[in-house]
């Protein structure tokens, strides 16, 4: 060890903290400058954590469920009267879709419609919240072989999560579209007009650019749009729901959260590549 | 062994075994830090559970950095700040700039803050709480050039405030037990 004076020593111990300070100052514009550091390191850290989230997830699984079970106990019968008139409804409207099915096969077999390719796809289990309080994502544990790339698809059993950003050996990350760096092209089912669905961080997603006099109603059904090639038309991804006036917000169809699988699609889309962090964005925008 | 002569009187030889301890009573602060910021991370499935992190890292930090410096010193508050941005998906250097600054604050009032009872030293932590939740959310505004909601801000400082003596009433018999380095 290199032998130094008390006062050398002393005076050593009083730079340490300005010095990492500055390094720290250091390390921001490097985040800034190569956006895809910071990524990979990040990437490199939940494969390695990955199998622990895995090994855990079985007992804390039973543990949530157990907790769950015994609150549940407390109102079964309430919920049993509620799911069975849901259930009464819901056997209502699968007559009717099953009806409309059968008229749409016909309608498309009459128009020699050209048939959507059906897309592949794989089913993974959602291990850990990959956001922090400024960021919305959820980590999925997929096999080392997997086929999962950038830029597809995520959906639970209801409708749209958000689009992998981030794929390492063993995990890969999620964006979720409540996320402050979400777009999504969307229709209104209603008026059919494109509109942009923004995240902001909180539970309910932003609609803007719409186009003039078809503003979104209260309850009305959004879905993707195929515009720009980033996404496929028609899937689910919530209703309209105006909080105040002049804000209308989405409330998405998918449990966001409370993701436990999620399938990743693969539509061969290369339209536009996945959202980016951020760093990335911009960017991309000064070249 | 500087440590050791300051203070006079018969002690152990000292072999491997006891030095191992020592070490380990020494790195107790930065070990358990790093361990508790990596158990919130289990998914346990409640909702801002993103929260936790950055919450107990602060508690952790100014907790040793004001009862045991030496098991603190800079650098392991520049590395734990480094975990907290990979961690937690903050704009790099963000959480390590903020615990550096909680922990040269920390050391700049010692004198004052260590002579002061659990309460006082509480309320003073719900200071520094929202002054780094303030930091991470302007410097996180600024660096991804975008207006950050501040409500996870206020958010996170309530729930840092809030957290604090749970943790302390841990660190307070770690200190006195398996993190004293005079105790053997």
């Amino acid at each position: 060890m290199l032998r130094l004076s008390i006062q050398a020593r002393q005076a050593l111990a009083k730079l340490t903290l300005p010095v990492l300070i500055v390094a720290c100052f250091g390390l921001m514009l490097l985040g800034k400058a190569d956006a895809v550091l910071g990524e990979r390191i990040r990437v490199a850290l939940s494969d390695a954590l990955a199998p622990i989230y895995v090994a855990l997830a079985e007992p804390l699984g039973s543990l949530r469920s157990i907790i769950f079970n015994t609150t549940d106990l407390w109102d079964i019968r309430a919920e049993n009267e509620r799911l069975r008139a849901e259930n009464e409804q819901l056997r209502r409207w699968q007559s009717v879709a099953l009806a409309l099915d059968a008229e749409n096969q016909r309608l498309k077999a009459n128009l020699h419609w050209i048939p959507d390719p059906s897309p592949s796809y794989v089913t993974a289990r959602v291990v850990a919240d990959a956001g922090g309080i400024y960021a919305k994502a959820v980590l999925l544990s997929i096999g080392p072989n997997h086929s999962i790339r950038k830029g597809e698809i995520a959906l639970d059993e209801r409708g749209l999560v958000g689009r992998v950003t981030e794929v390492g050996a063993r995990t890969a990350r999620v964006l979720l579209l409540t996320d402050l760096n979400s777009r999504i092209p969307v229709i209104l089912e209603h008026s059919h007009a494109h509109a942009i669905l923004i995240g902001t961080n909180g539970p309910r997603p932003r609609l803007m650019f719409w186009p003039e006099g078809s503003a979104p109603r209260e309850g009305e059904q959004v879905v993707t749009s195929a515009e720009a090639g980033a996404f496929p038309a028609e899937l689910p991804v919530g209703t309209v729901h105006y909080t105040s006036a002049n804000v209308p917000e989405v409330v998405p169809t998918a449990m966001l959260d409370r993701l436990e699988m999620v399938r990743v699609f693969d539509y061969g889309l290369t339209g536009v590549d996945g959202p980016e962090a951020a760093a990335r964005i911009m960017q991309g925008r000064a070249n | 062994m500087a440590r050791a002569d300051q203070t006079p009187g018969m002690r152990p030889r000292a072999s491997l075994g006891r030095h191992l301890d020592i070490a380990a009573r020494h790195s107790f602060p930065a070990s358990c830090t790093i361990l508790l910021m990596l158990l919130t991370e289990i998914p346990f499935g409640f909702a801002d559970q993103a929260a936790l992190l950055p919450a107990v890292t602060v508690a952790c930090v100014y907790f040793w950095s004001l009862f045991r410096p030496t098991g603190m010193p800079p650098p392991v508050v520049f590395l734990i700040g480094v975990l907290l941005d990979l961690l937690g998906y903050l704009p790099l250097g963000v959480g390590a700039l903020t615990l550096l600054v909680v922990h040269g604050l920390v050391l700049r009032w010692r004198g004052v803050l260590s002579q002061l009872g659990f309460l006082p030293v509480w309320l003073a932590f719900a200071g520094f709480a929202a002054g780094a939740s303030l930091l991470v959310w302007a410097l996180a505004t600024i660096l991804t050039f975008r207006l950050l909601p501040p409500g996870p801000a206020i958010f996170e400082a309530v729930l840092t405030a809030a957290l604090y003596p749970a943790l302390a009433i841990v660190f307070v018999g770690a200190h006195r037990g398996v993190a004293d380095p005079d105790r053997v």
